[in-house]
């Protein structure tokens, strides 16, 4: 069987998720589809396997024109898809998950039914018993249902959405050499969607890379990785430039933390920043950057260490205490973290700024118009912060912020952002640093950290590595670093 | 056996037949997802239309057919609104039940202590002469009986066919049942109609057979036991129908205490609010730490089996809409 996605476009709003992708899958091989978290893979599978409609664009089978108005449609044409969090029935059991519109009559034959089961979960060696709950597996246990569920209804085309996410390393050589078997020896097609480099230089015979919702780059395997990263991340447009702000007194001391996040501890991380500093974080999504800086922000508290702002002892403080003192993080998910969905950009400003109990609605509503016009926000203050687009919602956010900040912590700045804007968001940022506020941020831009940090700290797998001086980095090889290796030359 | 024990058990399975109907009836509506809360108010008002229909035509079953149409009507009102219009389900249902027993009292006010038709006793020939059960469990009528087949029927429908495994999938992960194509919208509103259908039964069942003829407020209170005893049962049919009889025995329990001298000088009120004390006290313990501690005892295998038998977890997507993105 032979997929061919051809110009496939789909805006959610402002955002261009798809922007004329095209895509071709083949029979007998494992196809990566590679790219940076927001750069359209999900979306793109999702309208392969019939969640999601496409604005524009057509998709083959074969030669011949498809449409799927539902996953059902898909699957009963042979695309099936595997999600990051499997859509099954957590309360139930293996055998009913399997069951359900599978056998579709009335009352199922579920000894068939657990036989079927059994005999392709042994093909593949998953330990799966069909009389306990779901919600009693592991997310490996519940994406091998998943995969035998999919194989029973016929599938020739299976999609996997990040697979490797949150499964042991037994699971995950298991599901690669099952990945393989499917695809070389029972010529099924698969699609393998990751945004870990490693991952895909492993197991796939093709690789697409997407970025900002377009094709960046199409090849068959092995493809160098600093290629791989040139296409995933790219070059940025000439952005503004960095005027050399002296660097003052140490702002910011971190002593050895110990960190424990959902799967990942970071160990002895320690960092010094001075006033004006600008540090880049630069890492593999969930590769410890974030949980650190939100530990520095005071919303993680660390294990064992601490920090210090000024020379004032702040961990295992609040985090309310930790914004009192001067230090403001704005998340990545500026909508559902950053902001308060449902209220209005003027109802934001009472939230941080010193206000009386009973509110000047008036007051502030001129006060909002100041602030509106002064960072061009395209927007009224009654207009609800979540029909803003990514641009402007990041502008809110930095109006948001009190005038004198100590540390500003961002995760990712310009990220989803259109050139102009991400241009006048580090015209601010860098502003900032004159009056000795300390900027740590990640990016997924290299070019990005390159352009704007002193230092930069590269993470590997919840490994924080002591930072560098940009001066002394390249792209290339902090593309290699964050792979998790050493430049070819430095090998040498 | 002492006749007034043997009559005892036999008025608690009587009255509890209408706790079983209103019960099951909301467990199959709140496994497909939606919370149908008029419960109390369609309990009244199909109580007091079986017993009007009844009593002007002289015909019981168009009684029984009129207040299942009334509750499936009522009950799809409570679908359309939450589903198709979005609206807060909860809201919806607290509004029909407020509505619907002030209505039951409006069109009830002739009916008011007539004496009307009611369903007499019909014993099952040989089942009935059984020592102790027979009395107990067969020497009652059809309605009761037919209580009786809904539990069985109820149970067998949700865990053994394929109608039943999209129901519970569409309960518990509405975006998955999507997936496997199942028509998440269409299994709502077939749920919430049959589990009305079947709460209007139980108004029937009152007024036409437990507690014949109709006065205001005639069965005022019922509806949110039946509510109660569906988080009680935890959404299994047979521990719903216990709840239903455990809830009419301690209600025998306190009439036949309240008549004993040894207990003259306790409020009459202790006697009829202790069932609701007692199944806040059950519900509170089975899902306390000390249930945990308790099964922690077990080897997991018979921990896993209790554990399942006394504890129940309301349906994933309990009253919510469904959106394909």
């Amino acid at each position: 069987m032979r997929v061919e996605m051809r110009q496939i476009h789909k805006s959610f709003g402002p955002v261009h998720a798809n922007a004329g992708v095209d895509l071709t899958l083949e029979a007998g091989r494992i196809h990566g589809l590679l790219g940076e978290n927001g750069a359209g893979k999900t979306t793109l599978m999702k309208i392969l396997s019939g969640y999601q409609s496409m604005d524009s664009g057509e998709i083959l089978i074969d030669g011949k024109p498809v449409t799927f108005a539902s996953p059902a449609e898909a699957i009963r044409a042979g695309i099936g898809m595997l999600h990051q969090d499997p859509l099954d029935f957590p309360p139930m059991t293996v055998l009913d998950n399997f069951l359900l519109a599978f056998d579709d009559r009335l009352i199922p034959d579920r000894k068939r039914g657990e036989a079927m089961m059994l005999e392709l979960a042994q093909r593949f060696n998953f330990p799966l018993n069909p009389h306990v709950a779901v919600e009693r597996l592991t997310v490996g246990e519940r994406q091998q249902l998943e995969i035998i569920r999919l194989l029973a209804l016929g599938a020739q085309v299976i999609i996997l959405d990040e697979p490797t996410t949150g499964i042991s390393a037994p699971q995950k050589v298991q599901l690669f050499a099952t990945l393989r078997r499917l695809a070389h020896e029972e010529g099924k097609a698969i699609v393998f969607v990751s945004h870990k480099l490693e991952e895909v230089e492993a197991l796939c015979d093709e690789v697409t890379v997407l970025r900002r919702g377009k094709v960046t780059g199409h090849k068959p395997m092995p493809v160098p990785i600093d290629e791989l990263v040139r296409m995933m991340f790219g070059q940025s447009i000439a952005m503004p430039d960095k005027p050399p702000v002296p660097l003052g007194e140490i702002v910011l001391r971190a002593e050895k933390l110990l960190i424990t996040g959902h799967r990942l501890e970071i160990r002895d991380a320690s960092l010094e920043a001075r006033a004006g500093e600008v540090i880049g974080f630069a890492g593999m999504e969930g590769s410890g950057q974030s949980l650190f800086l939100r530990t520095i922000a005071g919303l993680i508290r660390p294990k064992r260490g601490h920090i210090f702002l000024d020379g004032e002892e702040l961990t295992g403080r609040p985090y309310r205490e930790f914004m009192r003192a001067g230090i403001s993080l704005l998340p990545a998910d500026r909508i559902d973290e950053g902001l308060v969905r449902g209220l209005t950009i003027a109802e934001h400003f009472p939230l941080r700024r010193e206000t009386p109990f009973f509110i000047d609605w008036e007051e502030n509503r001129r006060y909002v118009e100041k602030m509106i016009e002064f960072y061009n926000i395209k927007g009224r203050p009654e207009t609800p912060v979540e029909s803003l687009s990514g641009g402007n919602q990041q502008r809110v956010l930095l109006a948001l912020q009190p005038p004198k900040l100590k540390v500003l912590i961002m995760e990712h700045p310009t990220r989803g952002l259109d050139i102009g804007s991400a241009r006048w968001v580090w015209e601010q940022l860098l502003k900032r640093r004159e009056d000795g506020t300390v900027i740590l941020f990640t990016s997924a831009d290299l070019d990005e950290i390159m352009t704007y940090s002193d230092r930069v700290v590269i993470f590997f797998s919840g490994q924080m590595y002591p930072p560098i001086r940009a001066t002394d980095l390249t792209v290339e090889e902090l593309g290699y670093r964050i792979g998790g290796r050493a430049a070819p030359d430095a090998e040498a | 056996m002492d006749p007034f024990v043997i009559n005892t058990l036999a008025s608690i399975v009587a009255t509890a037949a209408p706790l079983v109907f209103a019960g099951v009836g909301e467990t199959l509506t709140e496994k497909a997802g939606v919370v149908n809360l008029s419960l109390d108010g369609t309990i009244l008002l199909s109580a007091m239309a079986a017993f009007a229909v009844a009593y002007n035509t002289g015909s019981l079953w168009l009684g029984f057919l009129v207040a299942a149409l009334i509750g499936m009507a009522i009950a799809s009102i409570v679908a359309v609104g939450s589903i198709a219009l979005e609206q807060e389900q909860v809201a919806i249902g607290f509004v029909l039940t407020m509505m619907t027993a002030d209505l039951s009292s409006f069109l009830g006010n002739p009916y008011v202590n007539l004496p009307g038709p009611y369903v007499g006793q019909q014993p099952i020939p040989f089942l009935a002469d059984i020592p102790l059960i027979g009395p107990v469990f067969f020497r009652q009528n059809i309605v009761i009986y037919a209580s009786y087949l809904l539990i069985v029927l109820a149970w067998w429908w949700m865990m053994r066919t394929q109608p039943g495994l999209k129901m519970r999938g569409v309960g518990e992960r509405p975006a998955s049942a999507f997936a496997r194509g199942v028509d998440v919208n269409a299994v709502r509103y077939t749920y919430t109609a049959l589990g009305g259908a079947l709460v209007g039964i139980a108004g029937a069942t009152y007024s036409l057979v437990v507690k014949l003829g109709w006065s205001h407020n005639h069965t005022a209170g019922n509806g949110w036991i039946a509510l109660a005893i569906v988080i009680f049962g935890g959404w299994d049919p047979w521990k719903v129908a216990g709840g239903a009889y455990l809830f009419g025995a301690l209600k025998a329990l306190g009439s036949v205490l309240q008549r004993n001298p040894a207990f003259q000088n306790v409020p009459t009120q202790i006697f009829s609010t202790a069932p609701f004390a007692m199944m806040i006290l059950f519900l509170a313990l089975t899902s306390s730490g000390l249930t945990d501690r308790f099964l922690d005892l077990f080897s997991p295998k018979v921990r896993n089996r209790l554990e399942a038998i006394i504890r129940g977890r309301a349906p994933a997507a309990l009253g919510q809409p469904f959106h394909r993105d």
